[in-house]
């Protein structure tokens, strides 16, 4: 836990000292970031990254390959509920240990752009738990493609490798070319990540914002429903 | 409690030479029909790839037959997974259903929430089942630290908090020693007379069925062989046993009228004498024995289960042929 706490604040330092270095060469202000918006998205986006845990272990995915989804199969639940359930649980321990550190540290020691509205604080809190639901509902997908490609290791590698750019970790999304951006808000990816950071920052329209995301979670935890469906119908388990 | 007609389960198997692909048919289950009764214990037996698992998976739900008719507890398996999982219990004796790194009693605790199981029925059957499996000491360890043999009975209790009506047992006594094995085989005899909970279980151990099914069910190939009462399926497919007997001295076998056929191993030290079960019995044959020859030791061999499946297997392809 504190191992990953430095590596996390660690990352964060690094991700500021490029941002800022870019700031400056481009007279303090970019899209809508200066110093202190940029401090705020990097400690904020450090915070989110394993709140809304963009990257998982592919536990289930092993489990299918293994055939040792029978178990889970078989128990009086539904699968993709239980699993939802067991990861917003994960994230009030998240909230703890991985997003209120790098973000209180970031407070403390960076000029932060805190929100002029106290309303934004829970809207925030609202907004990073819809963006954790998405992320659960996309790793649920990535993992149970293991029920079709039997060996999804492609799949949960280029999911880990095009998200973080994608979803506005990287830099953020107002930093693309107007093409890109106007793409990929039509898309799930800023709603992991950067929808609760323009919340936070008070970019944008927040109820906009959060319609969008509760639109991707629906949508996203819909397509897993009857993937996982189909997969028990279709798909032969593995092993004796 | 069990209504299998007709059942049947296809598999596409992928069957690459080069960069073409093709895909035959192969058949699991081939037109399987039988019924278990509330109350009764049944032994699902047959070789590895025989179908057995593949049927335990259409019964708890989890594969969809390709066609047939099949009826658990009242309910279709694949259409009412969730309310089947109810009512029934599972154990896999290669795979956990307990939670890996926690203690045995937090994964018991989980199920009692999964299930829904209200706090004084969890109780009293916890207890229970604490007492007669001694997991006492076992409930504040983690599942990772216990023995194959201390974790199926953790996986036993697991199935049992929700009071199933029909508990199904795929190879619980795998890899287990013989004390564990007893201790298991004792228990679900006693739940399945005490509670009248239904077993349905596969193994590979002839002493399960001996100890805990009246009734026994044969499949190879995806048919049922034969299905019935151990004893008469061994009398009626395997007529013949064997006394083994050692001798004193080395000699030759003594000349008994029954057997019918004789082995001699060791430079004359031990004979195998087979002789028919319905004609002669042991006992006959033993007091003949002695009286020829000085015995040291001796012992009566039942065919092996293996055996019995071979020897059905046989017949039928033999009956496959006829027609």
């Amino acid at each position: 836990m504190l191992a990953g706490m430095t590596t996390n604040v660690v990352f964060g330092l690094l991700r500021l000292a490029i941002l800022s270095a870019a700031l400056t060469a481009a007279n303090g202000e970019i899209a809508d970031y200066d110093i202190a918006a940029t401090n705020t998205y990097v400690w904020i986006g450090q915070g989110l990254l394993g709140f809304v845990l963009l990257w998982g272990n592919n536990e289930l995915a092993e489990r299918v390959r293994s055939g040792d989804v029978v178990v889970d199969l078989y128990r009086p639940w539904h699968l993709q509920g239980a699993l939802l359930a067991q990861d917003i649980g994960r994230g009030g321990y998240a909230f703890l240990t991985r997003l209120a550190p790098p973000a209180v540290f970031g407070m403390l020691l960076f000029p932060f752009q805190f929100p002029e509205n106290p309303v934004r604080w829970p809207l925030f809190l609202l907004s990073a738990t819809i963006a954790l639901v998405i992320s659960f509902g996309v790793r649920f997908l990535v993992e149970i493609s293991a029920f079709w490609l039997l060996d999804n290791r492609g799949l949960y590698g280029f999911w880990n490798v095009s998200s973080g750019l994608l979803c506005g970790l990287t830099v953020p999304i107002s930093f693309f070319p107007e093409w890109a951006r106007d793409a990929l808000w039509m898309s799930p990816f800023p709603a992991l990540l950067q929808a609760p950071i323009d919340v936070f920052l008070g970019h944008g329209n927040v109820g906009k914002l959060l319609l969008y995301q509760v639109f991707w979670a629906a949508v996203i935890l819909a397509i897993g429903h009857f993937a996982l469906q189909r997969a028990v119908r279709k798909v032969v388990v593995q092993g004796g | 409690m069990i209504e299998v007609r007709e059942l049947r389960r296809e598999f596409k198997v992928a069957t690459s030479k080069g960069l073409r692909r093709n895909y035959k048919t192969v058949t699991a289950v081939d037109d399987v029909t039988f019924a278990v009764a509330a109350g009764e214990a049944v032994g699902y037996v047959g070789p590895n790839g025989a179908g057995k698992s593949t049927t335990i998976k259409m019964l708890t739900g989890i594969l969809v037959p390709t066609s047939g008719h099949l009826r658990v507890s009242g309910v279709d398996p694949s259409k009412q997974r969730r309310d089947l999982a109810k009512r029934i219990g599972v154990v896999f004796g290669q795979r956990s259903q307990l939670w890996w790194d926690l203690p045995l009693g937090d994964s018991f605790d989980l199920l009692k929430s999964i299930y829904r199981v209200s706090a004084q029925d969890y109780k009293a059957r916890l207890d229970e089942c604490v007492e007669l499996l001694g997991l006492q000491e076992l409930l504040i360890t983690p599942v990772r630290q216990l023995s194959l043999g201390q974790r199926m009975r953790g996986e036993i209790t697991a199935a049992l908090l929700h009071a199933p009506e029909l508990l199904v047992l795929d190879e619980p006594t795998i890899g287990l020693d013989l004390e564990s094995k007893e201790r298991l085989r004792e228990f679900l005899a006693d739940i399945n007379t005490r509670r009248g909970t239904t077993l349905l279980l596969t193994t590979h151990d002839l002493d399960d069925i001996e100890r805990l099914c009246p009734r026994l069910m044969v499949i190879d190939h995806g048919r049922v062989l034969a299905d019935g009462p151990l004893d008469e399926l061994r009398a009626e497919v395997t007529p013949e046993r064997e006394l083994v007997i050692d001798l004193r001295e080395p000699g030759p076998a003594p000349d008994v009228p029954g057997v019918t056929a004789v082995r001699s191993e060791a430079n004359g030290l031990r004979h195998h004498l087979t002789f028919r079960r319905a004609e002669t019995s042991a006992a006959q044959l033993i007091t003949q024995v002695v009286r020829q020859v000085e015995v040291h030791d001796l012992a009566v061999v039942e065919p092996e289960i293996d055996d019995v499946v071979r020897k059905l297997y046989q017949r039928q392809v033999q009956q496959d042929a006829h027609r």
